[in-house]
């Protein structure tokens, strides 16, 4: 109990354990590092196949209880295993390709689409020392790292021979290249204050208080560009159903299909943690709560609280236009980003 | 240093391994009967018309140029975004104008219609 809050203590001592070990019985160091980076690798693969079933599930009976409904009761106590179930039918599914796809870019493009978004869970900071490799790139790692994405998109939208795939896989390249700009410009506020780039520099600088008390522009800037870059509703224009059947993924099915969801919540669960440690403290408690939790409990809390504020989003608002979304982004945000980032400048040359 | 993004090499394959053996477990568990009707491309119910691969809006191309732009004057952005601390008034202004000229560039794309949307 008392290792799950002096984490940086438990991760140090395993490092010495396994390095003593390797000296006694004269193991060759490139194995130990071997099987480091395979634990290491399971573990965040396993927790980000579990928590998007999570995700999933909680999203759906969030939905459901907003709207008045239960949601998924069947399967399991009040439907928890629905997703479990979901997943095993998705496995089993025949594999339908349409006949004019081009076949390779058609399997390649949710390759693409997921290795990003695994990529991004290098850089989250879990608790002290528990971070996968603190880069010293940190911010704009994660910022290059997650637009690669959207070529994935692009490329399934191309590949289908679809006519709706094209124009979501489109449209969603223009939305995302649109909202990075002023996810970018919303984040800089933060660099600034920091002066470093590394998560877990970032998350100490924020000991006595929050960031999102100095950048509240920028916390809600950062907030409508990542549902944007999400393709979150209210910014789902990609797979707008109403227009596009499901926009880029009309013609994939069973596991291919399952891939870009797993995508898109390992990516909403990447984003939230994000904003939790550039905006409300990371691992940290709230400065002055006589709360002790484990540092790590404190970084789920926050990181499912963005996650919930993402889904009541969805659940609440109804789609924009694909006009209204292009206006907003370039003549509303890119701006506040320009402002946020000259009142940042401007309040720290005066003190 | 090296070490450090021996990590980002090893998710990216974590990433690629992941769905492989995702398609792996599927090519195994899958069914396979294939028909003429399965492989058509979906629109609606209907027989498509034409290829898919149909002329799209020039907007598409005038956004990409836009956040090139952009994108590559947040690389001059971060560096100055780090080290602001230390600079002080001169880094400001210097970056008043910068960010000032990048403005007047966003508000002629404004003005000549870029950023509508038709």
């Amino acid at each position: 109990m008392e290792l799950l809050f002096n984490t940086q203590e438990l991760i140090d001592s395993i490092n010495i354990f396994l390095t003593n070990l390797c000296w006694n019985y004269n193991i060759p160091s490139w194995i130990l590092t071997v099987v480091i980076m395979a634990v290491v690798a399971g573990i965040v693969a396993g927790f980000v196949a579990v928590n998007t079933m999570m995700l999933v599930l909680a999203e759906r009976k969030i939905a459901a209880h907003m709207q008045d409904r239960l949601g998924p009761m069947r399967v399991g106590f009040h439907g928890i295993l629905q997703t479990v179930a979901d997943a095993i039918k998705l496995v089993l599914k025949e594999n339908i390709m349409p006949k004019v796809a081009d076949k390779t870019m058609f399997f390649l493009a949710p390759i693409i689409v997921f290795a990003p978004a695994m990529m991004a869970y290098v850089i989250l900071p879990w608790s002290p020392g528990i971070i996968v490799s603190d880069l010293n790139l940190g911010v704009l790692y994660l910022l290059a790292v997650g637009s690669i994405g959207v070529i994935g998109i692009i490329m399934a939208g191309w590949s289908s021979g679809n006519k709706y795939s094209l124009l979501g896989g489109m449209r969603s390249a223009a939305q995302v290249v649109s909202y990075e700009v002023s996810m970018v410009l919303s984040i800089l506020g933060v660099i600034m204050l920091t002066g470093s780039l590394k998560m877990g520099e970032l998350v100490n600088a924020q000991k006595d208080i929050w960031y999102i008390c100095y950048q509240p522009l920028g916390f809600l800037l950062y907030l409508m560009a990542a549902t944007a870059e999400c393709n979150r509703a209210p910014f789902d224009m990609p797979e707008a159903e109403s227009e596009l059947v499901a926009g880029f993924h009309t013609e994939y099915g069973g596991i291919k299909f399952a891939m870009f969801f797993l995508a898109e919540y390992a990516n909403i669960f990447a984003v939230s943690a994000v904003c939790t440690t550039l905006f409300l403290g990371g691992w940290q408690g709230i400065p002055g709560l006589p709360i002790t939790l484990p540092p790590i409990v404190w970084f789920l809390i926050k990181t499912y609280a963005i996650v919930f504020i993402f889904m009541w989003f969805r659940w609440t608002y109804p789609r924009v236009r694909v006009d209204q979304l292009m206006t907003f982004g370039w003549k509303l945000l890119v701006p506040l980003g320009f402002i946020n980032i000259l009142i940042t400048g401007l309040v720290m040359v005066i003190k | 240093m090296p070490e450090d993004y021996l990590w980002v090499a090893l998710f990216l394959g974590v990433g690629v391994v992941f769905v492989a053996g995702g398609f792996i477990a599927n090519w195994v568990a899958r069914p396979s009967h294939p028909s003429d009707r399965k492989s058509s491309t979906y629109e609606c119910g209907e027989l498509p018309i034409g290829t898919s691969w149909i002329q799209f809006n020039v907007r598409y191309y005038l956004f990409a140029l836009i956040f090139v732009i952009f994108d590559v004057e947040v690389v001059f952005l971060f560096p100055w975004a780090v080290v602001f601390n230390q600079l002080g008034l001169f880094a400001f202004v210097e970056m008043v104008i910068f960010i000032a000229i990048l403005a007047i560039g966003l508000i002629y794309a404004w003005r000549k219609g870029i950023l509508k949307w038709v």
